[in-house]
């Protein structure tokens, strides 16, 4: 019946639909809602810059007016990846500008972005209203400039955790005094100092502003000041909070706080004075987020203190020093938690401060509506992930990360694969998960046999043989994303399904078993995949031994073949 | 100081009279953590120290230089031995903003050898200079060679 239908009525079904998957889904049944589908979609998501080229998506989705790219793979974020691996976001500026695409939204994550890459989007999109880039790096605080500059539209601007060289000009000021539409500002991640009295009256002027998180180098007299202006603020970073507090400026700061009733989310306290914390209390009653993974500052008991006030948190980001007994307070607190993160505070694992099963456990059991964590802790029992698979079915995430990564059950000097492989047999929804720990094969047989929603796998120093990494791309239907370091995983698991590729993003394997000829080989039978041999100390060349283990792969499927802007160092077979 | 590949090798530092015989000279190991961080000839060797895989724990790299407020760089703590002090202290000569001075203090204050200080702050009214026997067995003046 549908086909009977006008395009305009299809056009309109297909408003209702908001994910892209829906949309992709939906062009697939037949010529004419490809058709109708493709000239209505105007958010596109990219999740690998390199699996299609900018022309062709512009030639599909020609009304494309917010674009989503991600560029490096996950593990560059643990400097796996050599910096001038890739992810280049110009030449995407270049052909959408080139085009006319009249683009509203970026969104880029793990790409390098130049200050020529934001110049040019400045200048040719006078309509841009959001750009928000995460883990991105290559700019400095000059193409900030010109993006304040000229975007007169501009509603957000939102950088998160980027490697942002800072030029220490006047970015910030680059604001005109027309611009008045901003509703999310986040420069927590710049180093440099801001000029303190335009960023009050940018404040001031822009009465929609729902999202500010400053930098450190705002100090909290300027914060006070800020508050007063922006009480409507649901989400606010603080910048140094830091301050005598006995002083007037924090008593002004206890009242311009109290007057922002309608903070729901609260992050930054990169610099603070556990005594000026009180003042926040008021606030924490109606937390729905709190972030202080950065606050190494705040002592146990301080946090602890804190937390007893959140009993609305729904996303609550802490550091390891807060202890199982203070994540214990937090599942007697915090009914309403549905994702935890839990980091490191001594990177070197030396880890007094870590916490255990303990307090997974309580969280598990505190907590009900929990679905999504990210874990770091010094130990972990099989007995302990069975009890968290039984308390919390509903994980959608589960990231564990023992600071060793091949620690064993420590009362029973078992592997953790019976614990993980109760997560996955409770867990019905889980898409995605981090193994860490001893690990067999068996893990992975409980994998591929249970994890059936599992799109996202992480992998290091686990495994036996290929049988493990075989259990998983047979059994796992789902999978898009699989990354694995440091595992006993070779050429027969590499080359035992080669379409298997074709139904994933992309497959990261390093410091595993697999030799060159076996790339050359999977290159070979799928010329749809990218095989990049990521090669950094020159050990292989075309006159290397195809017998010769490969450091680092990545391989993605790709429609538009090897890409023209590899490095010397990777290797497209 | 200078560092020689992956270990950082210096010796004890010593106070006592010059020539004093070297009951211990060992050259020890300083009490270091390596940061894997961006070493990426460690991709090779599957060390076991767990504190020289790269990557691991994965914090994400912007995570890691943004917390632990520079704890996150290597502490690297010193034996230092008194000639007739009946035991050895150890100094941290990583902590930030550390210098020649906060030394001299800190050696002052640990072993209560004062006097080394004055000649550090007030050179020029000061009758003595604060010297040092570097590993070639050379006198040197405290101060010439920048503290990192």
């Amino acid at each position: 019946m549908m086909n009977y239908f006008p395009d305009e009525v299809l056009e309109h079904v297909f408003d209702f639909l908001e994910s892209h998957r829906d949309r992709n889904a939906v062009s697939l049944v037949c010529q004419s809602w490809y058709r109708v589908e493709r000239f209505s979609r105007e958010k596109v998501f990219i999740g690998n810059c390199y699996a299609i080229s900018p022309e062709r998506v512009i030639a599909r989705f020609p009304r494309v007016r917010s674009l989503t790219l991600k560029g490096k793979p996950h593990f560059a974020d643990f400097n796996l990846v050599p910096s001038d691996w890739g992810g280049f976001v110009l030449p995407w500026i270049e052909a959408m500008a080139r085009s006319g695409v009249n683009l509203e939204e970026l969104r880029l994550k793990r790409m390098v972005v130049s200050d020529e890459s934001l110049e040019l989007l400045a200048r040719s999109f006078p309509n841009l209203r959001s750009l928000v880039l995460v883990s991105c790096e290559g700019f400095t605080t000059d193409g900030l400039a010109a993006i304040a500059s000229n975007c007169r539209f501009l509603t957000e601007l939102d950088l998160q955790e980027n490697e942002v060289e800072d030029r220490r000009g006047q970015w910030l000021s680059c604001f005109p005094d027309s611009c008045t539409s901003l509703v999310s500002l986040n420069f927590a991640c710049l180093k440099g100092e801001v000029n303190l009295a335009a960023l009050e009256r940018l404040v001031a002027r822009n009465h929609n502003l729902r999202s500010l998180r400053l930098n450190h180098a705002v100090p909290l007299d300027a914060l006070q000041k800020i508050l007063m202006q922006a009480p409507q603020l649901v989400d606010l970073g603080t910048g140094s909070y830091v301050h005598d507090p006995d002083s007037d400026t924090y008593n002004k700061l206890k009242s311009a706080v109290q007057k922002c009733t309608s903070i729901r989310s609260l992050s930054g306290f990169l610099d603070v004075a556990p005594r000026c914390l009180p003042a926040i209390y008021p606030i924490c009653l109606n937390l729905t987020s709190l972030n202080l993974s950065y606050a190494s500052l705040i002592h146990n008991s301080e946090l602890i203190k804190l937390i007893h006030h959140c009993s609305q948190l729904q996303r609550l980001w802490i550091l390891d020093c807060i202890g199982d007994k203070g994540l214990g307070v937090v599942a007697s607190t915090c009914k309403e938690l549905q994702e935890l993160r839990v980091f490191p505070s001594d990177i070197h694992g030396v880890g007094s401060a870590a916490v255990t099963e303990e307090g997974l456990v309580a969280i598990s059991a505190g907590c009900p509506k929990l679905n999504s964590i990210l874990y770091f802790c010094q130990q972990m029992t099989n007995a302990a992930l069975i009890t968290v698979a039984k308390n919390c079915p509903n994980f959608i995430r589960f990231r564990l990360c023992t600071l060793n990564p091949t620690i064993p059950d420590p009362v029973t000097m078992q592997p953790l694969d019976e614990g993980f492989g109760a997560i996955v047999q409770s867990c019905k929804g889980l898409k995605r998960l981090s193994l860490s720990g001893l690990l067999t094969d068996q893990v992975f047989l409980y994998i591929g046999m249970y994890a059936e929603q599992l799109e996202m796998l992480s992998v290091a120093f686990a495994g036996d043989s290929d049988k493990g990494m075989l259990y998983v791309l047979n059994g796992c239907k789902k999978l898009k994303k699989l990354e694995i370091r440091d595992s006993p995983f070779g050429n027969v698991a590499l080359l035992a399904d080669v379409g298997k590729y074709e139904t994933m993003r992309s497959l990261w394997m390093s410091s595993c078993e697999v030799t060159l000829g076996a790339c050359k080989t999977l290159a070979k039978k799928m010329p749809r995949l990218n095989v990049e041999v990521i090669n950094e100390n020159d050990l292989i060349d075309a006159s290397s031994d195809d017998r010769q283990k490969v450091e680092k792969m990545y391989l993605y499927r790709t429609l538009v073949g090897p890409r023209e802007d590899a490095p010397e160092f990777v290797w497209t077979l | 100081m200078a560092t020689q590949g992956l270990g950082l090798e210096i010796t004890e530092l010593r106070l006592g009279l010059p020539g004093g015989g070297p009951e211990k000279n060992e050259k020890k190991r300083m009490f270091s953590e390596i940061e894997g961080e961006g070493n990426s000839s460690n991709g090779h060797g599957k060390t076991q120290n767990k504190s020289q895989v790269v990557g691991w724990p994965p914090v994400c790299s912007y995570r890691k230089k943004n917390s632990f407020n520079g704890r996150e760089t290597a502490k690297t703590y010193v034996k230092v031995s008194m000639d007739g002090a009946p035991f050895l202290r150890k100094i941290d000569l990583s902590a930030p903003g550390k210098g020649y001075s906060d030394l001299v203090m800190a050696l002052e204050k640990l072993f209560g050898c004062f006097g080394i200080a004055e000649p550090m702050k007030d050179a020029d009214s000061s009758e003595y200079v604060p010297i040092y026997e570097d590993k070639d067995g050379d006198w040197m003046l405290v101060g010439d060679v920048p503290w990192e």
